[in-house]
Parts: structure tokens; C-alpha cells; sequence
């Protein structure tokens, strides 16, 4: 599971405590992440989900506990933040493709611009992921004309155009019409396969089942429950988890 | 008329003037009233705290004013010069003073351009690891211009306009040349009158139409 037989965790979360003023939003989470794992959150809205993902890499502040990433803590500004972003890819809700750069340029961006990679070379693997995520034909479109679906995908590649230790993804599946559900869910199986560590905010259970290796559940801001994805789903142990599941069930 | 035929170089070399006046002035006003919109929406309190003091304070100034204070509290009493030659140092210092002016406005358009960018690009571009400039000059500030093409129009054209006030200040653009051909033609005031409005007249509607047209074709289609 580890590829470079590194067996110290990649994200530790220590007593993580968060507010929005005086909105208690993460509450002394502690969550360890290992290289390789795929790990699903799962929970009612507003439960601290995305703050948690937003968290890891620093979109949000935290403040209380600490969260090192790679045996570090977690940079506070500058340089050295942007360097622990690039090395966290993240997968949002509603996509977030660079709107005025074609779907080439959004994959090639971070490696020019951060990495510093030539041009050609950043083209040419950037085609290499496109085709990768099915999207090839499309390369010099912009974001407006592809279909939600086809966006994420764009936006998971760009995500791994940056060689990222890992990828968060929040609700990747949630804007989507249902039919291109599965054609996201499937390029994250596949990378999940791969070995890529992923945190994967979803509600998608199918996925959960067939890729995740553990199941996270919160609720108003704390990890509730943690399970396999098999026995969290089957014989969830608290009766939050319960109630929870049997809603999303009825769906 | 026969005035104008009579006087059309004169009129031609004070448009000149006027044009060159606009678009040097343009271009600093595009320049530093980006900066200002950087630092409005800068993560340092002290940066915002001065460009939205900048555009307060120069915004609620007569322009008249402040080309008044250029040509003679900087050009007189502080002594700032450009150039040996008179006319063209009051030429550089109504050009700082109309570049200053038009800045404060071209910020605040930018700023409502950086508005309507969507939370989601500048996050995105955070996490992919672009640093604040970068964001700012790559992904925020592009579509931010994008979006305000046909606001920075009107600012030419109010700031086309505006150039006439650097005669307050003795610049020989069109405006002062014509008060000189009144002077000059007192039996032809009317149709030089009407000459130059139409002059301005071919100035700025082109330049309407042109910041239309480059509105719809650098829209970003979301
Ligand atoms: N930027 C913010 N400012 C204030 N409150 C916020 C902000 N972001 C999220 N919240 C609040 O924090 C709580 C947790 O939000 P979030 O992490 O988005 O939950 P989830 O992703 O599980 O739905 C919610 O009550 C939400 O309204
Ligand atoms: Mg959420």
C-alpha cells in the first residue's frame, strides 16, 4: 500500500477544534490519514465536512489542535503554504475550472506556473490526463462548454496534473445530473485502485463500499463514528449514524 | 466654416494633443488603478486601509483641482520637472494629474469586476498552490478586466473629455485652442464651436462602440 515503504500516516489531525464566530464547527477531531487510504466522510449538512477537508489544506484556518501533513505542520502563509497546496489536490462541488483558460490550460497552469515546468512538457502530460479522464477531445474547449460531468473530470485532472500526495474531494458528485454521476465515480475508483490517498466527502455509497477503506461519519462538528465501509453501512454502532443512514437509505 | 478650413492645422495638431493626452493618461490610470484594486482587496489591513483612503480622498476632488495642484504645487512650488521645455513639463504634470484622478475611478470598476468572479476561481487557484499575486495576476484580475471592458470604456470617454481641464494649466489641447480661435475668428464662434464638439463627437462614439464590441467578445461565459 505504501509505494516508498513510508509508513509514518500523511495527514495527522490532533484535537482539531474550529469556529465560525461563535459557531463551533469542528470539535476536537482527531484523524489520521495513510498514505494509499481512501477515506469517505460522510454526514449531515452543515456536520463540518467540508470544513474538515478545507482544513487540511489550509483553505481554512483552524483554531485549536494541529494538522501536520508529511511529518510536517501544516505552513501558515507564504511560500511555503502554496508548496503544501500543491502537494494537496482538491476536487470541489461546483468544479471551480478557471473559466477564461481552455480545459489544456487549467491542467497545465499549476504545473507551469507553480512547478515551473516547460511548457510542451506540461502540454504533453496534461493530454496524457485528459485522455486519461476521457476528456482529450475537449482539450481546447473552455470549462462553459463541457457538460458538469466532463468538468469534474477536467478538474480531477487538474488536480493530479500537479503530482499531488493526495487528493480532497468534496461532494465531487453532488451538483452533477445523475447521469454523470458514474462516469465521475468511476475515474475516482480507478484512482483509488491506483493507490492514491484520497478524503472524500460523499454520500455516495457505492463508491464508499467499493473504494473506501474506511468510512468517517460526523455530526455537528465531530467524528462520530469509524468504521469499514461494509459494517459502518450494514451495522452502523451509534444511533446518529442510524437515523442518518436510514434517511439517506429512503432517498 | 471658412475658420476651420483655415485653421485645420491648428485644430488637428490640438486634437493630437488631446489624444495623446487621453491615452497616456489612460494607460497610467489602467496601471495604477489596478494596483489600487489589488491593494482594496489585498490580506494586509495597512494596503487596503491606502487604496480605499486613495479613492475616497481623489474621488470627491474636482479634477480641476487636482490638475491645478499638478501644474503648481508640484510644477511651481515643488519643483517637479520632466522636462527643460515649459509646455512639455505642464504636459507630464496634467497627464500625472488626470492619471491620478481617472485611477481612482478605474479601481473602484475593477474592484466591482473582481466582485463578480466567482469565490470558487480564486480558491481553486489557491489550491492548486498559486501565491496571492499570482492568483491575482493569472486567474482573479483576467476575468475581473473581462468583465468590466464596457465600464473602462466610459472612463476613456469621461476621461477624453476630462483632458480639457489640463488647460487650466495652459496645455494646448483642444479645448484652450479653441478659446484662442474665438479670440482669433470672433465672427465665426459658433460653427468653430460646433467643430470642435464634433470633433470629440468622432473621438468618443467610436470609442463606445469599440468598448461594446470588446465587451461581448471578452465576456466570460460561465
Ligand atoms: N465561511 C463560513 N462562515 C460562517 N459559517 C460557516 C462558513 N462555512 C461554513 N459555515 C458553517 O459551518 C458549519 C459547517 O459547515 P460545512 O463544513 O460546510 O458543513 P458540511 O460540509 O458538512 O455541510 C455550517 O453550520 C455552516 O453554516
Ligand atoms: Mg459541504
Amino acid at each position: 500500500m505504501t509505494e516508498n515503504g513510508d509508513a509514518t500516516p500523511l495527514v495527522v489531525l490532533k484535537d482539531v477544534n474550529k469556529h465560525f464566530g461563535s459557531l463551533h464547527v469542528l470539535r476536537d477531531i482527531n484523524l489520521t490519514i495513510s498514505r494509499g487510504e481512501v477515506v469517505v466522510v460522510i454526514g449531515p449538512s452543515g456536520s463540518g465536512k467540508s470544513t474538515l477537508c478545507r482544513a487540511i489544506n489550509r483553505l481554512e484556518t483552524i483554531d485549536g489542535g494541529t494538522i501536520t501533513f508529511d511529518g510536517q505542520p501544516l505552513a501558515a502563509e507564504g511560500k511555503a503554504l502554496a508548496r503544501l497546496r500543491s502537494e494537496v489536490g482538491m476536487v470541489f462541488q461546483s468544479f471551480n475550472l478557471f473559466a477564461h483558460k481552455t480545459i489544456l490550460e487549467n491542467v497545465t497552469l499549476g504545473p507551469i506556473k507553480v512547478r515551473g515546468v516547460a511548457r510542451a512538457e506540461a502540454e504533453r502530460r496534461g493530454m496524457e490526463l485528459l485522455e486519461r479522464v476521457g476528456i482529450g477531445a475537449q482539450a481546447s474547449k473552455y470549462p462553459a462548454q463541457l457538460s458538469g460531468g466532463q468538468q469534474q473530470r477536467v478538474a480531477i485532472a487538474r488536480a493530479l496534473a500537479m503530482d499531488p500526495k493526495m487528493i480532497l474531494f468534496d461532494e465531487p458528485t453532488s451538483a452533477l445530473d445523475p447521469e454523470m454521476v458514474q462516469e465521475v465515480l468511476d475515474v475516482m475508483v480507478r484512482l483509488a485502485a491506483e493507490g492514491m490517498t484520497m478524503v472524500v466527502v460523499t454520500h455516495e455509497m457505492g463508491f464508499a463500499r467499493r473504494a473506501a477503506d474506511r468510512v468517517v461519519f460526523m455530526a455537528d462538528g465531530q467524528i462520530v463514528e469509524e468504521n469499514a465501509p461494509d459494517e459502518f453501512f450494514t451495522a452502523p454502532r451509534t444511533e446518529r449514524a442510524k437515523d442518518f443512514l436510514s434517511k439517506i437509505l429512503t432517498h | 466654416m471658412q475658420a476651420l478650413i483655415d485653421e485645420h492645422r491648428v485644430i488637428l495638431e490640438a486634437f493630437w494633443l488631446t489624444i495623446r493626452l487621453t491615452l497616456a493618461s489612460g494607460f497610467m490610470a489602467l496601471v495604477l488603478g489596478t494596483i489600487l484594486a489589488a491593494m482594496r482587496v489585498s490580506p494586509l489591513p495597512v494596503l487596503r486601509a491606502i487604496g480605499t483612503a486613495y479613492v475616497n480622498i481623489v474621488r470627491n476632488t474636482p479634477l480641476t483641482l487636482v490638475i491645478v495642484f499638478c501644474g503648481l504645487g508640484l510644477g511651481l512650488v515643488l519643483d517637479v520637472s520632466f522636462s527643460t521645455s515649459l509646455s512639455t513639463n505642464y504636459l507630464w504634470l496634467s497627464i500625472i494629474g488626470l492619471s491620478a484622478y481617472t485611477a481612482a475611478f478605474v479601481c473602484e470598476a475593477i474592484r466591482a469586476g473582481i466582485n463578480t468572479v466567482p469565490v470558487g476561481q480564486a480558491e481553486a487557484a489557491r489550491a492548486i498552490g498559486l501565491t496571492f499575486m499570482q492568483n491575482l495576476r493569472l486567474i482573479v484580475l483576467p476575468q475581473a478586466l473581462r468583465s468590466v471592458v464596457a465600464p473602462l470604456g466610459n472612463i476613456l470617454i469621461a476621461l477624453t473629455k476630462n483632458t480639457t481641464i489640463a488647460a487650466a494649466i495652459g496645455v494646448g489641447e483642444a479645448s484652450l485652442t479653441m478659446k484662442t480661435l474665438f479670440e482669433a475668428h470672433g465672427d465665426a464662434v459658433v460653427p468653430i464651436f460646433f467643430g470642435f464638439a464634433v470633433a470629440f463627437l468622432v473621438l468618443t462614439l467610436p470609442t463606445g462602440l469599440l468598448f461594446t464590441w470588446l465587451s461581448k467578445r471578452l465576456a466570460v461565459i460561465r
